[in-house]
């Protein structure tokens, strides 16, 4: 029984930690609160793995144990073991139970000091607070700042710089949603009417992937984000780039594109900051260019992606709230063209 | 053989007196009839049935998932249709599948157990049946009409409310839930007094059965957690969604939290109310087929007990994503760990069983040593579970699904077929074929490993549960492919199981009374039992009747045999107390049920139609409770 078990359990062992990526992974943390639930894990398995093995090794230790009258017949119908194995067995089952009872004392202490540990909601002073509120399919993100003219509107990427501790205020503006970046920290729902907090801190360089693991809907699969942790320095830069307004058209192209923008439907959704576009609908789209990913993480922010999603969104993510708006074709690259000038 | 003859049903040409037990119970041929039947094999056999078929479908809806998540970004099923896919599953394996089927074994066997005829409340045996068939009914009616719920089987809120899922799919969820929770609770309701008042005389309550006491503790657990979940999809869902309440609606002040607490109040002793019946038949199949009699037995009798009580202190770390005061959640992590203690203890006294006892290596006893892999594992993963940083990681992840199937399908699904191996020629008269039922476990067991390992690696991995697609770059594609070869063998594994159960109904072998020389009481009745069970009412000085010898084994004289009597007993000692009568067969039970049904069905669109149902319901009611004079009784 456990050889045949066993061949499934190794083969599947290899492909996933063979083939699976290391930016969405509960198992390779890249910040302290993520490092310390690994911990915990492989803890876990380590000890709950060798009870299981010595459960199974007692389970079916009678098989192999020929005395035991297997498919013995004729046997008696019904067998008595003497009083004295009953009572050494007692003894066993009794202290079986004891140590289970240890064990499992041992754990709640583990598991409450390394939620403490975790839940890292002791104040610092120097933290970043960024608020992130779920919506039907996208998140949108705002760093807070006390300067009124320095907080920042953003989606569905979150840039953080290492080695300070980010404060993340959850909210949802539809349906129960969940933010999760397994590299960096568990997860947190954001619920409607309700103010969720979360802390966490990157200590390691990198892009990261998140997404959202509260059942929201129609597309809950196509519902993800990026965090990218950068030193200090970077993110500075990033946070004083991003600021800033939208740069104005340089090229009489580009000029022809933000007219096709501001001149469809499309700014009654998305915001480009030093436009008169102002739609808060969607994603605040004011240094687009600048991202990772389109539609929250579900293609790369590449030019013919882009266009596509323009075209045709509702092939791509179906049923999402994104209309389809009609451009003309020679609307079309002159549009791309602005939105690509939006670094 | 040792069994007291006089227990058996009488032989066709025995006495008049004898004779007069086979009109009594008798009920008729004809349609009419067909829907009149109130006797407990009959019911818990449609309720084993019916349920099997909704496994059958809700397993059919378990290979769509798995052939739409073979491979990344695939489109054999777009996202509506996925969302309404895994809301079926979930909701048929839950309410129609699980819990059904564990009362139709609790139906069929405890009364067989306890040496009575019957359960307590025939009638509302009957009419319990007829309204979870016409909840599974009005489900897969709506759904064969193109009308699905899509909300999940949870149908949290603000998701399922009126705003965010249009359409009838969640009301007919939500109503459909009403009609399994009513016959959740008749047959609690019924089974607990059957075993606190029915038992065979010399019966006390550390003689009862382990089975029959598994089916006490789920039933006193059905009649504590039904009402939430009538409450949280009835009250405030359904009427946030029909009447305009904002119970549950945060843009005007209700709490979506309020929900997922009241729902977790009985989501989780849900899980619980499945699989304790199955412990009970894996204690019950493991002393037969270990020729003694379980190692520990107060030991594992108050473990079930005390599983059912701490059941209701776990609902929180459902919850334990949603940001509550860290102080509770550390009280539910607790908690939660302790039905490992329970858990452990029960576990302890089976090996112990195993050790001492002389096994005979049957089908079901192949189904209980997988039970125990399996359980085992899904417990340890359910130990992690229960610490809250390492569940923010894993929560609501593929980690989760490995984690509830290998608890659900290991401890409730393994057991059951285990148990379906073992009172196979109890229910049919025939043994099943031993050969292929052992095939079957291999390749249930094979199968069921390749599905659901991998899914542990894929939810740290960070793969999120209820995504109805995936993208290529994440790596995920191997491990997925390999659960859905192992879906396709579970599924084959389904088919060698029907195809036994059909080759052995036909062609198997005649099986006595007693093939397994068991110990309990439902094995001296004949196989399959008359309508009576038992010829005269057995009496009892022993846990195991059977096995003890036969100058302890006694008959109860002076009962009359030309009306339906049962020998009503003491609940703590099973002293003999009084005679009672039992109702004959009666259509009003499913004429009852027709009418609620009706109204019920109706209140999904429009409030009035409660009227309705009520209005039905009395007019049924009035019938069934219609006093007339019983012909049986003669000066």
């Amino acid at each position: 029984m456990k050889a045949r078990a066993g061949a499934p359990l190794l083969v599947s062992l290899l492909l996933t930690s063979g083939c699976a990526v290391s930016y969405q992974s509960g198992l390779d943390p890249a910040g302290t609160q993520a490092a310390r639930i690994t911990e915990l894990w492989w803890f876990f398995i380590a000890l709950l793995g060798s009870i299981f093995i010595i459960v199974m090794a007692m389970t079916v230790w009678p098989l192999f144990h020929r005395h035991r009258g297997i498919n013995q017949e004729p046997l008696e119908q019904r067998h008595s073991p003497s009083a004295a194995t009953e009572r050494k067995l007692t003894r066993v089952v009794a202290a079986a139970t004891g140590a289970t009872i240890l064990i499992l004392l041992a754990l709640i202490v583990l598991s409450v000091i390394t939620g403490r540990a975790t839940a890292g909601n002791q104040v610092t002073g120097n933290h970043l607070v960024v608020e992130v509120t779920g919506n039907q399919w996208w998140w949108a993100v705002r760093y807070m700042n006390d300067d009124p003219t320095r907080i920042l509107v953003t989606a569905n990427e979150i840039h953080v710089p290492v080695g300070r501790r980010i404060l993340i205020r959850g909210m949802s503006q539809d349906v129960i949603h969940s933010f999760w970046i397994p590299n960096l920290q568990g997860k947190r729902d954001l619920i409607p009417s309700r103010i969720t907090t979360e802390w966490f801190e990157a200590d390691k360089p990198g892009r990261y992937r998140g997404q959202c693991a509260e059942f929201c809907g129609l597309q809950h699969a196509h519902m993800a984000m990026w965090v990218v942790a950068e030193p200090p320095a970077e993110f500075e830069a990033w946070m004083a780039h991003q600021l800033d307004r939208a740069p104005a058209p340089s090229d009489p192209v580009t000029q022809r594109g933000q007219e096709v923008f501001l001149g469809h439907a499309c700014v009654l959704c998305h915001a480009i900051r030093g436009t008169p576009a102002a739609g808060q609908v969607g994603p605040d789209l004011t240094h687009l260019a600048s991202r990772i990913s389109i539609a929250a993480g579900t293609l790369p922010n590449t030019k013919g992606n882009l266009a596509g999603w323009i075209a045709d969104p509702q092939t791509i993510k179906p049923g999402n709230h994104m209309a389809t708006v009609p451009v003309d074709s020679e609307d079309m690259q002159p549009l791309l063209n602005y939105l690509e000038s939006l670094k | 053989m040792s069994v007291l003859t006089e227990w058996r049903a009488p032989a066709p040409e025995a006495a008049e007196e004898q004779n007069a037990l086979y009109r009594a119970w008798a009920d008729g041929r004809g349609i009419f009839s067909w829907f009149s039947v109130t006797t407990h094999q009959a019911i818990g056999k449609r309720y084993i049935v019916t349920a099997f078929v909704f496994l059958l479908l809700g397993g059919i809806e378990a290979l769509l998932m798995r052939f739409q998540l073979a491979r990344p970004d695939n489109t054999f099923l777009g996202p509506a249709r996925y969302n309404q896919i895994f809301t079926m599953h979930g909701t048929t394996m839950m309410f129609l599948f699980a819990v059904p089927v564990m009362e139709g074994m609790g139906v069929y066997l405890v009364p067989l157990m306890l040496g009575t005829r019957n359960v307590a409340f025939p009638r509302l045996n009957a009419f319990g049946y007829w309204m979870y068939l016409a909840g599974g009914l009005l489900l897969y009616g709506a759904a064969f009409t193109g009308t699905m719920p899509s909300a999940g089987w949870f149908s949290y809120t603000p998701l399922s409310g009126p705003q965010y899922s249009a359409g009838k799919g969640v009301d007919v969820w939500a109503q459909m839930i009403t009609f399994t929770e009513v016959s959740a609770m008749c047959v609690a309701v019924e089974l607990i007094v059957t075993i606190f008042k029915l038992r065979a005389p010399g019966m006390t309550l550390n003689r009862i059965p382990m089975f029959c006491w598994s089916m006490l503790i789920q039933s006193f657990m059905v009649i504590f957690a039904m009402p939430a979940v009538m409450l949280a999809s009835t009250v405030l869902l359904l009427n946030d969604r029909t009447i305009g309440t904002h119970f549950v609606n945060p843009a005007e002040g209700g709490d979506p939290l309020l929900y997922q607490h009241i729902f977790w109040f009985f989501g989780h002793p849900e899980v619980y109310i499945i699989f304790i019946p199955a412990l009970g038949m894996v204690s019950a199949i493991l002393e037969v087929h270990s020729r003694r009699g379980i190692f520990g037995y107060p030991a594992v009798v108050l473990s079930m007990v005390a599983n059912g009580f701490i059941a209701f202190g776990l609902w929180v770390h459902h919850m334990f994503a949603t940001g509550l005061p860290q102080i509770a959640e550390a009280y539910f992590t607790a908690a939660s760990m302790m039905i490992g203690i329970t858990s452990g203890v029960q576990i302890f006294c089976w090996i112990a069983t195993l050790w001492t006892g002389r096994l005979r290596l049957t089908a079901a006893m192949y189904f209980i040593f997988g039970f125990i892999f399996i359980f085992v594992l899904g417990g340890m993963t359910g130990i992690m579970l229960a610490s809250i940083p390492f569940d923010l990681q894993a929560h609501d992840t593929f980690f989760v699904v490995a984690h509830f199937h290998y608890v659900l399908i290991g401890g409730a699904l393994f057991p059951l077929f285990g148990a379906f191996h073992h009172w196979f020629p109890k229910f049919t008269g025939r043994m099943i074929n031993e050969k292929l039922g052992k095939a079957t476990f291999w390749v249930l067991f094979v199968g069921f490993n390749l599905t659901f390992f991998p899914m542990h690696l894929l939810g740290l991995k960070g793969m999120t549960r209820r995504v109805y697609t995936y993208p290529a770059e994440l790596g995920w594609g191997p491990a997925n492919l390999l659960a859905t070869i192992g879906a396709v063998t579970i599924a084959v594994g389904g088919i060698l199981f029907i195809a036994n159960v059909l080759r052995s109904l036909n062609a198997g072998a005649r099986a006595d009374s007693d093939p397994w020389e068991a110990g309990t009481l439902e094995w001296a009745a004949d196989s399959p039992p008359e309508r009576f069970n038992f010829a005269h009412l057995p009496v009892i000085s022993n846990r195991y009747p059977l096995w003890a010898p036969r100058e302890q084994q006694g008959i109860v004289v002076g009962m009359r045999n030309d009306r339906r009597e049962v020998l009503v007993t003491s609940s703590m000692d099973a002293e003999p107390h009084h005679r009672l009568v039992l109702p004959r067969s009666s259509i009003w039970p499913f004429l009852t049920a027709l009418g609620f049904a009706i109204g019920l069905v109706g209140s999904v669109f429009a409030f009035s139609w409660y009227f309705v149902s009520a209005a039905l319901g009395m007019i049924g009611l009035i019938g069934w409770f219609w006093p007339h004079r019983p012909v049986e009784i003669r000066p």
